[in-house]
């Protein structure tokens, strides 16, 4: 018999929420935000990061450069503080609203980045027949944070 | 599907010489999503219900315009705020852009 899964998040007193998660799946996002938070600080122009940081304006040069020189570092700042959120908060059982946000963001983020290495380029995209064990991985890696988001964003 | 809300057109402002821009400074902007084959539907629904209190049907039908037609305005207003919306946007990883609404 199928038993029921608990829902990755359930609401407590307080706006707080209550994250079901072992121990391995915990360390190994922590180590997960880790990672990109350390490809953030040292290597910005890796671009695997581009889905990141998409541009504000498509149409005008202009008001780029000024959305990017008002916001651009705002964006990137947010962007370490999810993922230090996350790696800091691995451990915890309970976390607030505002830090199940970051876990979210940080969690996406991450998808993304290896979304983006893996080259997905549609919605019907699956993993080559002839993959390499690395790419695999990557592939199963990047499933299995899908399924963890899916299921967080339809516990909120 | 109404998308944009019809824009409120001043009565023109002969007295003033800049009329003409200052009409075009308060042509609202539009925020919009883009299609990508990355970002889940759920998680593209759930961004929409959080950053603008839209109703999980009004989301899920900008999700779906999204997913189908490559884009959706989910969003308008000032400069400014339509800057934030796509700050906003931008963080929770989705695809958005902005520009005056045509």
């Amino acid at each position: 018999m199928l038993r029921r899964r608990r829902p990755l998040l359930e609401a407590r007193a307080g706006g707080r929420w209550v994250l079901h998660l072992d121990a391995d799946e915990r360390a190994f996002l922590a180590r997960l935000a880790g990672e990109l938070a350390a490809l953030l600080q040292h290597d910005p122009d890796d671009p695997g990061l581009r889905r990141l940081f998409p541009p504000a304006h498509t149409d005008d040069i202009a008001s780029e450069a000024e959305y990017q020189i008002h916001l651009g570092a705002d964006l990137r700042a947010s962007r370490e503080a999810s993922l230090g959120i996350l790696a800091a908060t691995a451990e915890r059982t309970t976390l607030d609203e505002g830090e199940v946000t970051a876990w979210v963001q940080a969690l996406n983020a991450v998808r993304l980045v290896l979304g983006t290495r893996l080259g997905i380029a549609d919605d019907s995209d699956e993993p080559p027949p002839d993959a390499d064990e690395a790419t695999t991985t990557v592939w199963a890696v990047y499933d299995f944070l899908g399924w963890l988001l899916d299921r967080a964003v339809r516990s909120l | 599907m109404t998308i944009t809300e019809p824009v409120e057109v001043r009565p023109a402002e002969t007295s003033s010489p800049t009329g003409d821009e200052e009409l075009a400074a308060d042509r609202p902007w539009v925020v919009l999503v883009w299609n990508d084959p990355i970002n889940l539907m759920s998680y593209v629904t759930f961004v929409l219900q959080k950053l603008f209190g839209y109703s999980v049907e009004k989301a899920t039908e900008l999700m779906l315009q999204v997913h189908h037609e490559g884009r959706a305005v989910v969003s308008h207003g000032t400069r400014e705020k339509a800057e934030l919306d796509v700050f906003r946007l931008h963080e929770h990883g989705l695809w958005a852009t902005m520009q005056r609404d045509a």
